[in-house]
């Protein structure tokens, strides 16, 4: 065997441009495979990574029903709003480590002559365990009583850089739609989640910002569950206490961590393989490529054929050689095509570095298994006309 | 030993059946030299094919060594070429890639001789048709008289017992040729059955023994010293010497 496939790789070497251009057309198809997927998996883990940066153990309550009814709100009757005093609810429940109110507004923020417009979120002191947020100068809202909303703002590092730039905003006053709050602490940077600047953002007490806003009802209410393993249960127990609290209707929503990044990461699957597939296409072109030229090779090799039969060669033995080289060629193109792509994805990462460009051990692994497969299939045709030549007629082709 | 009884081998083509061998009945005895000549078309080369297990008779039966090797499958009969039997070609048939010492070694590579036993026996085989030095030669680098006995080397290299020779010096002048069919005769003179396909009487005249065919039978059958009656036998009314 070993010595048919050397026999087959001299016969590939007597034909060096063309064996190369047909090695060249499967590996412009592995290479584009390796570095679409490549690219595909890693902003899937990319964007997977900064949305568990938050911990898989948070759950998040928001006001409507969106899961089963669409439009939150429309259903008739009375909807209940959610409010601190279902937080409060809520933290009371076994495994619950807290529960943090959340309100959200858009506003204009401005201090000693300047001002930004950002996202302004009325939370309270759990919020740091919610969000893992350091706080770097100063201190963050501070404990106590939510409902009773001081007139402090924590600044996001890139706010508190645009609004005083080096000098420390602590004790001076920033205006938020019209109220002057007093900056108590600035956090440390939490980066971008897909564009969106975590820094670039203030954070007041729950109690100010739903007064500054004129809300009634929270923009969403974090729990962290104690451990992962009882997110589920802990979803229950949620769903129980509010239905309860709300006069038996369920007009509200949970997300785990969870439920989003299976959505999410089945999204960006499709994504993958759509793009894969994209790249299997060429694949597919350099399969019939190697097709082509294992035609043709059959045909000028008739006398060849005929020879090795006269001289022995079984007509198995006469498919293996034909499928060795079209196996020989796919596999090259194969190892080629994924040092491309690599270097490609190398390169590529060169340019954004933040995008963590993955191929798994895995994927190499059946990058080369699709690329011989794929020379296998292509010389299928070729290796079965050559064995089914009469020796006779074979030799007298000459 | 060759044992041929009422072989035809014809060949359909829609129409007119065409009978390339038509009824032959020969027997060859181990260790013979045996000359075939013919007009062109005549069946020589088909008769040929089917000594060497390449081709199979439409009907009758064929014994090589007493074994009835008409009923044999494709497997078989590629065992029997690859082990018992050699053949030389008139076009040679090297393969063009590769090296002399690689073409003698072909045979052996497909039959699974291993890599030490092949080179050792490739270079045997090529010493003894005075081609050692240019093993290393492609056949491109060859001349044609040195081809054909890289081809020769290669036909015998499994020491088969049946030597086939389609025309091997129809492609030569006459002291290549002359040189080839030296070699032919010392490998009958070491015991190898040789069957030998020519036009040429002076090819013929080295063989023990002469079948004429026409129109796919045996149309005559003469002792080689016989080349007069040869002569006549081919219709070509050159006189005698
Ligand atoms: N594949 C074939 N199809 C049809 N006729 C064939 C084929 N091969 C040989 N023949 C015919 O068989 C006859 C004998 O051919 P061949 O043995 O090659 O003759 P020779 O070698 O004596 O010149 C010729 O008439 C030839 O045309
Ligand atoms: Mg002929």
């Amino acid at each position: 065997m070993r010595e048919l496939l050397r026999f087959a790789c001299e016969a590939l070497l007597a034909h060096r441009l063309r064996s190369a251009l047909s090695v060249l057309g499967i590996a412009v198809g592995i290479a584009a495979v390796t570095l679409l997927t490549a690219i595909g998996e890693g902003t899937r883990t990319y964007i997977l990574e900064q949305f568990t940066q938050f911990g898989t153990n948070v759950i998040g309550i928001n006001p409507g029903k969106t899961e089963t009814f669409g439009i939150p709100g429309v259903l008739g009757g009375t909807t209940h709003k959610l409010t601190i005093e279902d937080a409060e609810a809520l933290a009371r429940l076994p495994h619950v480590r807290v529960a943090a109110p959340v309100s959200l507004g858009q506003a204009r923020v401005e201090a000693e002559g300047r001002g930004r417009s950002v996202h302004v979120f009325g939370v309270s002191a759990d919020m740091v365990e919610v969000m893992k947020l350091r706080v770097r100068q100063g201190s963050f809202v501070p404990p106590g009583d939510p409902r009773r909303g001081a007139p402090v703002a924590v600044l996001g590092p890139t706010l508190a850089r645009e609004l005083f730039g080096e000098k420390s905003p602590l004790g001076r006053f920033v205006r938020i739609a019209g109220a002057r709050l007093r900056v108590i602490g600035v956090t440390e940077p939490k980066g971008q989640i897909l564009g969106y600047d975590l820094d670039d953002v203030a954070y007041v007490p729950v109690a100010t910002a739903l007064r500054l806003f004129h809300q009634q009802e929270l923009f969403e209410i974090d729990v962290v569950v104690t451990h992962e393993s009882l997110v589920e249960q802990v979803v229950e127990a949620i769903r129980r206490t509010l239905v309860e609290r709300h006069g038996g209707r369920e007009d509200f929503t949970i997300t785990t961590q969870a439920a989003m990044l299976e959505v999410f990461g089945n999204v960006m699957r499709i994504v993958t393989m759509t793009v894969g597939g994209i790249g299997a296409i060429s694949l597919l072109v350099g399969a019939i490529g190697i097709l082509t030229i294992m035609w043709i090779a059959v045909g000028e090799r008739t006398p060849e054929i005929g020879l090795l039969r006269a001289l022995g060669a079984r007509r198995r033995q006469v498919v293996a050689v034909f499928l060795a080289e079209a196996v020989v060629l796919a596999f090259a193109g194969g190892v080629g095509g994924l040092l491309a792509g690599l270097g490609l994805a190398r390169a590529v990462q060169l340019l954004w570095p933040g995008l963590p460009l993955q191929a798994p051990p895995e994927f190499v692994v059946a990058a080369l298994a699709v690329s011989a497969a794929v020379g296998l299939a292509a010389g299928v045709l070729p290796a079965r006309r050559a064995a089914a030549l009469d020796p006779v007629e074979a030799l007298r082709a000459d | 030993m060759i044992e041929l009884e009422e072989v035809w081998r014809t060949y359909r083509l829609g129409g007119e059946p065409i009978h390339a061998l038509a009824g032959i009945s020969e027997r060859i005895e181990a260790g013979e030299h045996v000359a075939i000549m013919g007009p062109s078309g005549s069946g020589k080369s088909t008769l040929l094919h089917v000594l060497g297990c390449l081709d199979r008779p439409t009907a009758g039966s064929y014994r090589l060594d007493g074994q009835d090797v008409t009923q044999l499958e494709d497997d078989a009969l590629a065992e029997l070429r690859g082990h018992r039997i050699g053949f030389v070609f008139q076009a040679y048939h090297l393969v063009a890639r590769l090296s002399a010492e690689a073409n003698v070694e072909l045979p052996m590579v497909f039959l699974g001789v291993p890599r030490g036993e092949r080179r050792r026996r490739a270079a045997a085989a090529l010493e003894a048709v005075g081609l050692l030095d240019r093993r290393r030669h492609r056949p491109a680098e060859l001349s044609g008289g040195q081809r054909q006995r890289v081809a020769i080397a290669r036909a015998t290299v499994m020491r088969p017992r049946l030597l086939l020779a389609d025309e091997p010096t129809g492609n030569l002048d006459s002291a290549a040729g002359a040189q080839v069919l030296d070699l032919l005769d010392q490998l009958h003179a070491e015991g190898i059955t040789l069957v030998v396909v020519t036009h040429d009487p002076e090819v013929a005249r080295r063989a023990g023994r002469v079948l004429v065919l026409r129109d796919g039978r045996v149309a005559a059958r003469l002792a080689g010293s016989e080349l007069g009656g040869l002569e006549r036998a081919l219709g070509r009314g050159k006189p005698g010497p």
